[in-house]
């Protein structure tokens, strides 16, 4: 028996979805941009699809930009933003735990001469509202914030954006990256106020390879806004290039098959009840996260002398579990999140990650909970 | 908390003895458009109409935004249901209404009481309310003449209602009580706006579409029956019928001279149109033509198309330029949808010079070429294709 806990780096595609994107290559293969009967057949499937991502984020067909996936959508919501309003102000709010796509491509705008104000979390991976207001003010032209963190779940003050920007008078275009939010908590774009989502198809049991950015129309950008590839005229222009239709239509097809939000939540909060009641029974094990974060995600500190990939390794060779430390994306490198907040070196090297997903059982809780007691002892801090 | 919605009628309110029937006829089309939301309750009281859900865990967000779209309404808030004693009312409007009231800089409060026995006047309701509200926003001021925010409350006989600001309906008349008229929808930006202001009006709709294939596309087909879904929000169920209009259009081609394709083909799309609306109950067509436009529809082309028909002839565009018809488009969300390129009929076989100030008697000789004009027309008939757009 094998566990795969580690759901926030990537999802086992669904059968729904491989069935789709199976379809597409051997019998729905036409160019969808072709006009004759062939193309019009790709063209229906990648319609259909926009339309199940346009209807779970509560938008409109025309606001979906279909990308390689949450990376670059985040790229084009960073750069295209602060193009489109880069008259009106200087300043860019963000926090100091978003993913790497979104922090490179602040830095990258630092270097070109913006403000960029990092909220810092506190030790619990927290941001409050009132970091939000103090920052937001007349000058700031884009807000950008997770909905929920990737490494230790923390919920983001994310609906409060919409009042901090218009409390301050300010231009900001609001950008939300729901990666991992996505498929777990209702997103409403209008409701959130949001100019900009991002989605990825590969966190909900999608294919990789193919994501989505959500542009409000009454933000009024245009492809003139996010010029950076140059090409055909699919996708508005704003992200030209022939349509992953058997991508695209994977994405659909998951998401149709997604569960409704709140019963999933329910479930996996038994799981996340299950685990930390599981794990506290195992001595020197420490929570990262409290139990107000996302029921998806737990961050431990493992009392061992084993370094993190080291344990994840262990874990995976010889108990076939998965789980991460920190960020796939970071390919080992100390975790900015946990950094961020505070934690000190040993908790940093020794801490890893399991995220659950709807197909996660308690069996394999008790597999993680055995493995990580038997390698606590084989491997305990101070080695002999 | 509980929620509702109240609906503020709008016209209705001039009808006089019509009201009680216009009023059902606006709660079955509401009924309709929540039906797959679950389960609502419908009560008229002097000028509102109370929606109030009854299974738990309806989205009340998409509701509102439903009924915001349904003609022969003038404006609807939601408000929270709350006990009928003072203190349960001050209470739900401060908890009720925080995020307005956080957001706002100016208030007043309004009162009505249909209970006469309530134990405070109207005037008396105000001042404690609008007390205790400033004493909990520090920010807030109070404006009688023009304030951000009113915050009603009325005092009704089994509890109490407490509301912040209307959201502003579709206005118009409710469908189904000015009759049934023919829509040409073309894939244009005209013709939605034109079903849209003609549904406003209390019209039900009935849409010819025609094709021609392979001149035209199935991507233009599927474009038409975007923008009717579209129109579908706010003008309920439409009745589409895909007309094949190849043979006729190859047939004028063939037979008519040049510089009268596009008014002859326009002359015989009204003539199929009204004998396809008499069948179904309409009294009348709608266009999206407007004068000035383009080469067919200066006032003499128009005079040579309006008399192929004895049916009124709605053009609710007329008198619009093009920048008003596209600001309708954007709001009814089809403008992004008729600027995609596909060709439809009106654009197949377009004359290099087209006669822009035809006379009745050359335009009709010319049709007259075409012998077996009658036939093809009720073959077309015949063969046109039946979709219910929803």
């Amino acid at each position: 028996m094998t566990a795969y806990l580690d759901n926030s780096a990537t999802t086992k595609p669904c059968e729904e979805c491989i069935n789709a994107v199976t379809n597409m290559l051997e019998n729905n293969w036409g160019n969808p941009s072709s006009l004759h009967n062939l193309g019009i057949d790709a063209m229906k499937e990648v319609i259909l699809a926009r339309d199940e991502i346009a209807q779970s984020l509560g938008a409109n067909r025309e606001e979906i930009i279909f990308t390689s996936g949450g990376t670059e959508a985040n790229n084009l919501a960073l750069f295209g933003a602060v193009k489109a309003r880069k008259r009106l102000g200087s300043r860019i709010v963000t926090t100091a735990i978003e993913h790497e796509s979104v922090l490179q491509s602040a830095q990258e705008l630092e270097k070109q001469g913006f403000e960029v104000v990092y909220l810092q979390p506190d030790r619990d991976g927290n941001i409050s509202k009132k970091q939000l207001f103090d920052a937001v003010n007349k000058d700031t032209i884009l807000v950008s914030m997770m909905y929920i963190n990737n490494e230790v779940g923390t919920i983001m003050p994310v609906e409060a954006i919409k009042r901090a920007v218009k409390k301050a008078e300010s231009p900001a275009l609001i950008h939300i990256d729901c990666v991992q939010a996505y498929g777990k908590i209702q997103i409403h774009a209008k409701k959130l106020g949001a100019d900009l989502i991002t989605v990825s198809a590969h966190k909900i049991h999608g294919p990789k390879g193919v994501g989505a950015l959500y542009v409000n129309k009454d933000a009024n950008l245009t492809n003139q806004n996010f010029a950076r590839t140059f090409g055909g005229e699919q996708e508005k222009k704003i992200r030209p290039g022939t349509e992953s239709a058997p991508l695209i239509a994977g994405f659909g097809a998951a998401v149709q098959a997604l569960t409704p939000t709140a019963e999933q939540k329910r479930y996996v909060r038994e799981l996340n009840s299950y685990a930390r009641e599981q794990l506290s029974k195992i001595d020197g094990i420490q929570f990262n996260n409290g139990e107000d974060a996302s029921p998806y995600i737990i961050n431990i500190y493992i009392p061992t002398f084993m370094r993190s990939q080291t344990i994840l390794q262990e874990l995976s060779s010889n108990y076939g579990i998965y789980v991460s430390n920190g960020s796939a994306c970071a390919k080992g490198k100390k975790s900015h999140v946990l950094t961020a907040m505070g934690l000190d070196n040993e908790t940093l090297d020794k801490s890893i990650r399991i995220s659950f997903c709807r197909y996660n059982t308690k069996e394999e809780i008790d597999l993680l909970a055995n493995a990580l007691r038997e390698l606590i002892e084989k491997h305990p801090l101070e080695k002999i | 908390m509980k929620e509702i919605i109240l609906i503020k009628n709008g016209e209705l309110t001039l009808k006089g003895l019509n009201r009680n029937s216009f009023e059902d006829i606006l709660i079955k089309n509401m009924k309709k458009r929540l039906n797959d939301l679950g389960k609502f309750e419908f009560t008229k009281s002097q000028s509102t109409i109370m929606v109030d859900p009854v299974d738990e865990d309806i989205d009340l967000d998409d509701a509102a935004d439903r009924l915001s779209k349904v003609f022969g309404i003038a404006a609807l808030s939601r408000a929270c249901v709350c006990e009928k004693d003072f203190d349960s009312i001050k209470e739900t409007a401060i908890q009720y209404l925080e995020e307005q009231l956080e957001d706002a800089k100016t208030f007043k409060v309004e009162a009505k009481r249909s209970d006469k026995k309530f134990p405070m006047k109207s005037p008396e309701i105000c001042r404690e309310a609008g007390g205790y509200i400033l004493s909990k926003f520090h920010h807030l001021k109070v404006d009688v003449h023009n304030p951000d925010m009113i915050v009603t409350i009325e005092v009704r006989d089994k509890y109490a209602f407490v509301r912040g600001n209307n959201i502003k309906g579709a206005g118009g008349m409710p469908t189904g009580t000015s009759g049934r008229a023919g829509i040409l929808i073309s894939g244009g930006i005209d013709s939605p706006v034109a079903a849209y202001m003609m549904a406003k009006r209390g019209i039900e709709l009935c849409a010819i579409h025609f094709a021609s294939p392979p001149y035209t596309s199935e991507l233009a087909e599927m474009k038409v029956m975007e923008l009717l879904k579209r129109v579908a929000k706010y003008a309920g169920t439409i009745t589409t019928y895909v007309v094949p209009f190849t043979k006729i259009q190859e047939a004028i081609r063939d037979i008519c001279p040049e510089e009268y394709f596009t008014i002859i083909m326009r002359r015989i799309m009204m003539m199929i149109a009204e004998k396809m609306a008499v069948k179904q109950n309409c009294s009348a067509l709608i266009t999206g033509e407007s004068v000035g436009q383009v080469a067919s529809q200066t006032m003499y082309a128009l005079a040579c198309t309006d008399c192929a028909v004895n049916m009124p002839v709605f053009r609710p565009c007329i008198g619009m330029d093009k920048e008003e018809i596209i600001s309708i488009s954007r709001k009814i969300d089809t403008f992004e949808t008729s600027i995609q390129p596909y060709e439809d009929c009106c654009t197949v076989f377009t004359p290099k010079h087209p006669k822009t100030r035809p006379h009745l008697d050359d335009v009709l000789a010319a049709e007259n070429k075409i012998d077996n004009l009658d036939e093809l027309m009720a073959d077309a008939i015949n063969h046109a294709k039946k979709v219910i757009i929803r």
